[in-house]
């Protein structure tokens, strides 16, 4: 059966009381015993909530894992992963990444003896010299976030295979539509749900996918012991979400591939970061890896004076945090997603003050297309001071 | 202002654009930004949420704390809040803790370098006695689960301060309605609010509230940091919850004080535990620093099969893990809330393989008892029922 069935198919003839298409609701917390040492399956919610284990199973199903566990953010199911490694454990961590996630690292996980090096995946050898006796695995995000640095995940996979390490893939972008993770040899996949597989800005959720028996169950213990569970409303509308997965990310990219044309050629814009254009630098390895270019396009204008100019005068894309959603939103990583990064290794990295992430949404191209380019022209008249 | 009115309109329960009855449900999770110089309230839902941040407020200011915080689970918000502490630091905690506490500090937060030391926390001196020079904090419940111990949260909060460690307390048996810990100098409250709170069997979640604004920023930073917050949908269904709060625990504890003392009585039943019988250990500490004892009690039936043969036979009580809703739980915490502690820890504890816990909901009280009483009928009398007191008493 294709993805796209699959997907569509989530939780179709699993109510066998009333035939439901779509699988209820379940908000209850308890769960009646048939007597003393007996079972339905579900116990207490927390542990397992017969709408979130729909959830889960498709989940696990579209990322070709063995189990899917839902909770409650993004932030949630990265953390809740984190929980494998103990005191004095090591991890390799994409250079370029989310600003959430470094803060989770730096700001609380390194209090627990846990350790972290930022290196840039691209680079092997630089991988390869990184990992020491205490590394247990490698963080991967690919495409990078905000910067698009396409990571080849089976050369990462099989030099973590090598030492022993997990691989585990933040595949928040790509969702399973355009890159399976899994099946390129990683071990677990994360997601924040709250983006694509979502995909209407108004949930907030995280999964993880494991691979193999032994790690799920450790996964299970700690999704059920740390208890950052997703609710069931929460879990029923990404079921909701998942259903159109497919659909949304093909116009998300048809729309993100023209989005970047057009900032290619205007005079307001440096540098634009596709993974989808020709001339971006991992777009033969994105070629291979996934079947998709997915809809997040950054771009760097000429100079910081101009960012303000261009949010204020967004009409149609509203200026706000997150990504993923049917509508088009643009972020300033600089002081919103990455502002917890600080400032020297921002730059380092290329996260500089003039660097704008779209999350191309699926209107029309050619409103979205009007709408940038009147800011963008705006900014220039404004801002001014091209350098 | 008195609870019951707190409870309703303690902050603006109402839609400042609408003036809807009823917070909305703000399903959103990202927030449009006017202006990149003035960053709006809401930027991100984890971040913060209209609906979650109604909630938040409100169990803020009805347990007398500065700041609230709604998190995934009741689990969630007590990891969560051990976040506070770093690799290194030294806990003290209540040695009957909920089952699912004791897994998390035990098989996650001892690999993460930190040291926790189970104590009998009723007595003080025990507390003290284990404070290190890496202790950092105390960690109480009371009454505890399931055995309803009962610890003097202000004599321990005094001797805390002495030592400067910070006192957190789960408060999830009594809710502020009967106890306030940070009125008693506790520095953190923490509720799983999937019990009375929510009181309807149909939301999991849990809550924090800290007493200072500086340890507020602190768990702010790991809220959002960790992530493990609670659903627009679910803070809502929480806060429906909260709003007959005191209505349901008085009818609740009515009941419970009631079967209690009924129990007591019943030949087939070795030991009941329950703060509101004046033979209870604790009843007169509970009496100074809660304002009622609250609707869950645990009995002791002696064995196994005599604890099998009663939820064999009750038509009325929903069998099932969990405490504090409407309909009344009986639990087997054995096999149930405790199953994720050793033998040997449950034993010391006096969780025993016949000790049954109920949580009474709104049923009709009578009802309640005739059903029990036509399964505990079943049962031989017991040929050596113990006095609570006897064994319990203090050396």
């Amino acid at each position: 059966m294709h993805l796209e069935t699959k997907l569509v198919q989530t939780g179709v003839g699993r109510d066998e009381n009333t035939g439901a298409i779509n699988f209820p609701v379940y908000f209850a917390t308890a769960y009646r015993h048939p007597g003393m040492g007996q079972s339905t399956g579900f116990d207490y919610t927390r542990t397992a909530n017969p709408t979130r284990a729909i959830l889960e199973e498709a989940i696990a199903t579209a990322e070709s894992g063995d189990s899917g566990f839902a909770c409650a953010s993004g932030m949630a199911a990265i953390h809740t992963v984190m929980g494998l490694f103990s005191q004095g454990d090591h991890v390799l961590v994409s250079l370029d990444l989310y600003g959430g996630t470094y803060r989770l690292f730096e700001q609380v996980l390194t209090r627990y003896g846990l350790a972290f090096t930022y290196v840039d995946l691209r680079d092997a050898s630089a991988v390869r010299t990184a990992i020491r006796s205490q590394t247990r695995a490698i963080f991967v995000e690919t495409p990078t976030n905000p910067l698009m640095q396409i990571t080849d995940i089976r050369l990462i996979a099989q030099i973590a295979k090598e030492h022993g390490l997990l691989t585990i893939v933040d595949n928040t972008f790509m969702t399973p539509y355009c890159q399976r993770p899994l099946e390129l040899g990683a071990d677990i996949v994360l997601h924040s749900g709250t983006k694509y597989l979502g995909g209407h800005n108004d949930v907030l959720a995280g999964l993880i996918v494991s691979k193999g028996a032994e790690l799920s169950e450790k996964l299970k213990f700690l999704h059920n012991t740390i208890g950052a569970v997703l609710g069931p409303q929460d879990s029923w509308l990404l079921i909701r979400g998942l259903k159109t997965l497919a659909l949304r990310m093909e116009r998300h990219q048809a729309n993100a591939w023209a989005v970047a044309q057009r900032l290619k050629d205007h005079a307001a814009v440096a540098e634009v970061f596709y993974p989808g254009l020709q001339d971006h630098t991992g777009y033969l390895t994105q070629l291979e890896q996934a079947s998709g270019f997915s809809g997040m396009v950054s771009f760097r204008v000429r100079s910081a004076e101009q960012v303000p100019v261009i949010l204020q005068n967004l009409q149609v894309i509203s200026f706000a945090e997150s990504l993923g959603g049917v509508e088009s939103l643009c972020t300033y990583p600089a002081t919103q997603t990455h502002a917890d990064i600080p400032q020297e290794i921002r730059a380092y990295v290329g996260v500089c003050d003039r660097l704008l992430r779209l999350s191309v949404g699926i209107e029309h191209p050619d409103d979205l297309i009007e709408d940038l380019t009147q800011a963008l022209d705006a900014s220039l008249v404004a801002g001014g001071t091209v350098r | 202002m008195n609870f019951a009115t707190k409870v309703l309109h303690g902050t603006s329960c109402f839609d400042p654009v609408t003036g809807a009855s009823s917070v909305p449900i703000y399903q959103a999770s990202t927030f449009h930004q006017a202006d990149l110089e003035c960053p709006g309230r809401y930027d991100y839902a984890r971040s913060g949420n209209p609906t979650r941040q109604a909630l938040e407020e409100a169990i803020a200011v009805l347990e007398g704390g500065v700041r609230g915080f709604a998190f995934a689970s009741g689990m969630a918000a007590i990891s969560s809040v051990f976040m506070l502490f770093s690799s290194g630091d030294h806990v003290i905690v209540a040695e009957d803790v909920y089952g699912g506490t004791f897994r998390f500090l035990t098989k996650v937060l001892s690999r993460m370098g930190i040291g926790v030391t189970f104590v009998d926390a009723t007595r003080v001196e025990q507390v003290t006695a284990a404070i290190t020079p890496a202790t950092k904090g105390i960690y109480l419940e009371t009454p505890s689960n399931p055995t309803l111990k009962v610890t003097d949260l202000a004599a321990v909060c005094r001797m805390a301060k002495q030592h400067e460690l910070l006192v957190i307390v789960d408060n999830t048996f009594l809710t502020p309605y009967y106890q306030r810990p940070l009125e008693l100098g506790a520095d953190v409250v923490i509720h799983s609010a999937t019990k009375f709170i929510g009181g309807h069997s149909d939301v999991v979640a849990g809550l924090a509230v800290t007493k200072d604004a500086a340890l507020g920023d602190q768990l702010y930073m790991i809220q959002n940091g960790m992530g493990a917050i609670l659903g627009a949908q679910d803070s809502w269904l929480v806060m429906r919850g909260l709003k007959t709060l005191k209505a349901r625990l008085d009818v609740g504890t009515r009941s419970a004080d009631h079967i209690a003392h009924w129990l007591a009585e019943h030949p087939a039943v070795s030991r009941v535990y329950y703060t509101g019988l004046h033979s209870h250990e604790g009843h007169h500490v509970q009496e100074r620093q809660a304002s009622g004892h609250g609707a869950v009690l645990s009995f002791d039936v002696g064995s196994r099969e005599r604890a099998k043969a009663i939820f064999d036979q009750v038509k009325l009580p929903i069998v099932a893990v969990s405490l504090g809703a409407v309909e009344t739980i009986l639990s087997y915490p054995v096999a149930m809330s405790h199953a994720s502690m050793p033998v040997e820890e449950r034993e010391k504890r006096g969780i025993t393989d016949g000790l049954i816990r109920l949580s009474a909901g709104l049923e009709d009280t009578e009802d309640l008892v005739q059903d029990l009483a036509q399964a505990l009928d079943s049962l031989p009398p017991f040929e050596h029922k113990i006095n609570e007191k006897k064994t319990f008493s203090r050396a």
